[in-house]
């Protein structure tokens, strides 16, 4: 049996080999995408000082959060911190105990979500200015030893959306146009948009809406369901890439008894870690989140879900466009 | 090598998820309302139970008679089996995630791609079943002027029941399974408990684990008594 | 600017500006292929994207080689324990039946509460579901031995524990490996759902971000797994192959 043993340790060298140069493969590849401030002429600064720090930067798994994580690991990378990103957070729970538990470092949140899911406000209760929201999130998010960063200028908000020429034929333009006709419309959104406040169970209390019929689809397929007839309304979000790259075939309501609240990007942080890491840290993040206005985000969720570009790729050239990175 | 042990997100225990599965809770999100309780555990599991019956059912209504038909004839083994083996290597979330980006969402897709995933189990083991039906019995079913229908039928299929069966209990629990993911496309299953991390809670979580893998074991148990069932005597006895 | 300047200066003020060539206009009509869900494959995008795939794949190698390796050593130890000692059998019989039974993808949820999201949760469910599948192929080449054999071996003088590794195991190689063969491309298939307690792996290109609804990407990583699964399964029937010479020089 000497030759089964020799046999199958040829074999298993054969697979070794294989997972080892793919690993090579893997490593070589993935330095591609990042940038290094460290050549001049951008704004953010290399600080060697920075060096010794290491920060996780998380985010949730919708395109748009993941643009905002890479923006703000390669900003901080720049500025000369170690950095290592967790982009795959599935929710904001998971979220909020990957930041109270050092898991990560910090990741950018909705103003609103924030208020709403884990400080127990109702959607009504939510601050309209941006500002307000943010200091409010702030004061709870300090309870709990966490902070968080002043916010983006743009903001984003679930909405109703339909094709442009259901509204027309139904004579659509805000949510509160759906009273009466709701009844033969179907509804389409994610899992837990149909128990959230912020989302169907809202539309039900705020609005006194019942639809037809609510399917619960990944959001990924928001638009999908559109298109191909199967919903006749669909739960949005204002920043989405299609509304203006498609904007002759969809259309978003106006929610106007504001049951949808609309939340800046806050990044939130646990307080040791800003204190070890100096003021680098929260310079950084609000430098550079200070080009991100709506057209902006739009643009370069554009790119991420409509051109399928990667989300590391799209911050690259976003940081290079704004000057921040040379 | 293996990543450092993470800690636990969120402490779930088993008793906050044996609560979550009788006695609705109240949820940071939803406004007031409550979720889980027997009541929903209940609709979630009948739907994931409604969708895994109907792609069973047309799985075998497919499968069953080629599988048999080809075993019987003796040919296209290279293709029974090789479905088998391919059938094995498909990894049921691209399935499932191809099928809603392409066709759409809904039970009755979810349920074709489901029947898509049972067809391969089923089909290999009906006809392996059947060739491996000892040749001189068939021979002399043949020999005392029995129909080759009759031959399926009354020598062949009795013979290879258990072969069979396990075709069926391997597709019943792929297919009972991936219907678990069934909420990103358009099915409401206990799935939801999983993926709806926000609404339901690490307690939730844990119970839509609990569910689904006593809902597997229920339908295990039920076919494997089904199968004792359809196993003539003579054949129980010898496989005791 | 050198470095201690630009420390202290203020942001310009055109910095955090972007140009007006930042935005691409575009139209229904101008959008790419890969923004259609309805466009199964798009060559354009994938030639440029695939090295995106190199680590999903490298993640999802790592995994199915961790569980099979675990789940093959422990399967072989519990068969060898339980080949000596037959009460054992039963027992380890059912609780395997059970592991085979409860469904991958809820054996990750349970693990939650004691391993976490990550790796490991996924490597324990994987390894017991490949455990379950190489001890009952074990176990079942182990009782097919013919008893003629064995008892050759004995009347030759050999020890039992030579009889095992020099009679017993050889002859039960085919099945063992038929089953590590099974076991192997069931987790290739499996390991998929890693995505969903952010493990990564291939299934970060089905369904994490927006690939839902890019087929092109699913049938890529769909296609990487299977050939993977192709990969090892051809390398099972080739050592199956080679450790039973006997059965080639029988058939030939």
């Amino acid at each position: 049996m000497r030759t089964t043993t020799k046999r199958a340790r040829a074999s298993a060298a054969v697979l070794l080999a294989l997972f080892l140069s793919i690993g090579v493969a893997a490593c070589g590849s993935s330095n591609d995408d990042s940038t290094s401030g460290e050549e001049g002429g951008g704004a953010i600064v290399s600080n060697p000082a920075n060096g010794k720090v290491t920060l996780t930067i998380g985010s949730k798994n919708f395109p748009e959060q993941e643009i905002l994580g890479e923006i703000y690991a390669q900003a901080l990378k720049a500025a000369g911190y170690k950095v290592k990103s967790a982009l795959n957070l599935g929710s904001e729970t998971v979220a909020h105990k990957a930041v109270t538990s050092g898991q990560i470092s910090g990741y950018p949140e909705y103003a609103s979500t924030a208020l709403t899911s884990f400080f127990g406000l109702e959607p009504e209760e939510v601050p309209a200015d941006a500002q307000e929201a943010y200091e409010k999130a702030k004061a709870e998010f300090e309870k709990e030893d966490l902070t968080a960063f002043p916010p983006t200028p743009f903001a984003s908000a679930n909405a109703v959306g339909t094709l442009k020429k259901t509204a027309e034929k139904e004579g659509l333009k805000t949510i509160s146009d759906l009273q009466g006709k709701s009844e033969n419309l179907s509804l389409d959104g994610s899992p837990e948009c149909r128990q959230r406040i912020d989302c169907l169970a809202g539309l039900e209390k705020y609005y006194g809406l019942k639809f037809k019929s609510f399917t619960p689809v990944d959001i990924g397929l928001r638009y999908k369901v559109l298109e191909t007839g199967q919903a006749d309304l669909s739960i949005l979000f204002t920043t989405d890439a299609q509304l203006s790259a498609e904007k002759d075939k969809f259309v978003i309501l106006e929610d106007d008894k504001h049951v949808f609240p609309a939340g800046n990007v806050i990044f939130v942080s646990k307080q040791s870690t800003v204190e070890k890491a100096g003021p680098d840290y929260e310079r950084t993040i609000v430098q550079v989140q200070k080009g991100l206005s709506l057209p902006v985000v739009q643009e370069l969720d554009a790119r991420v879900e409509l051109e399928k570009q990667s989300p590391a790729k799209a911050a690259a050239s976003y940081l290079k466009e704004a000057g921040y990175t040379g | 090598m293996i990543g450092a042990l993470l800690p636990p997100v969120l402490p779930a225990s088993i008793g906050g998820a044996i609560e979550f599965i009788f006695e609705p809770q109240s949820s940071n999100v939803t406004g007031g309302k409550k979720v889980g309780g027997l009541d929903q555990v209940i609709e979630l599991m009948l739907n994931q139970l409604e969708v895994t019956l109907f792609a069973l059912v047309l799985a075998t209504a497919i499968a069953l008679p080629i599988g048999l038909y080809l075993g019987h004839r003796g040919v296209g083994e290279l293709f029974a089996v090789g479905l088998g083996n391919v059938g094995r290597a498909v990894p049921e979330l691209a399935l499932i995630a191809l099928m809603a980006a392409v066709i759409g969402v809904g039970l009755l897709n979810l349920t074709i791609a489901l029947a898509v995933l049972g067809i391969p189990p089923i089909l290999t083991n009906a006809f392996v079943g059947i060739r491996q039906v000892d040749r001189s019995t068939v021979d002399a079913a043949r020999g005392m002027g029995m129909t080759e229908a009759e031959i399926l039928f009354k020598v062949e299929m009795p013979l290879a029941v258990s072969t069979l069966m396990a075709g069926i209990r391997s597709a019943t629990i792929a297919i009972v399974a991936t219907a678990t993911i069934g909420p990103i496309a358009g099915v409401l299953t206990l799935g939801d408990f999983i993926i709806n991390n926000n609404v339901y809670g690490q307690n939730g979580l844990l119970a839509g684990g609990i569910l689904v893998a006593l809902l597997a074991l229920a339908l295990e148990f039920l076919l494997a008594r089904l199968q004792r069932l359809l196993t003539s005597r003579g054949l129980r006895l010898s496989e005791a | 600017m050198t470095n201690g300047a630009a420390a202290l200066a203020l942001p310009l003020a055109k910095v955090g500006e972007v140009g007006e060539s930042f935005f691409h206009h575009r139209t229904s009509e101008t959008l790419p292929c890969q923004a259609q869900s309805s466009h199964l494959f798009c060559f354009d995008w994938a030639k440029e994207n695939i090295d995106s795939f190199a680590t999903p794949t490298q993640q999802h190698l790592e995994l199915v080689l961790f569980s099979i390796f675990a789940g093959f050593v422990v399967a072989m130890a519990l068969a060898l324990l339980a080949h000596r000692r037959r009460w054992l059998q039963a027992p380890l019989l059912a609780i395997t039946g059970v592991i085979y039974t409860v469904p991958s993808i809820a054996f990750f949820f349970l693990l939650l509460p004691v391993t976490g999201l990550g790796r490991d949760t996924v490597i324990i469910a994987l390894s017991a579901y490949t455990l379950q599948i190489i001890y009952r192929n074990a176990i079942a080449g182990l009782a097919n031995v013919p008893a003629a054999a064995k008892d050759a071996a004995r009347g030759m003088g050999l020890t039992e524990t030579q009889i095992l590794w020099r009679v017993e195991l050889p002859l039960a190689t085919p099945e063992i490996v038929a089953g590590l063969r099974v076991a192997t491309v069931s987790t290739v298939a499996l390991a998929t759902f890693a995505v969903f307690v952010n493990a990564g792996g291939l299934g970060v290109k089905i369904y994490g971000g927006g690939n839902l609804t890019f087929p092109t990407s699913i049938i890529i990583a769909g296609g990487i797994a299977m050939l993977m699964a192709g990969a090892f399964h051809m390398a099972l029937v080739g050592i199956e192959r080679y450790a039973t010479p006997w059965r080639r020089a029988a058939a030939a």
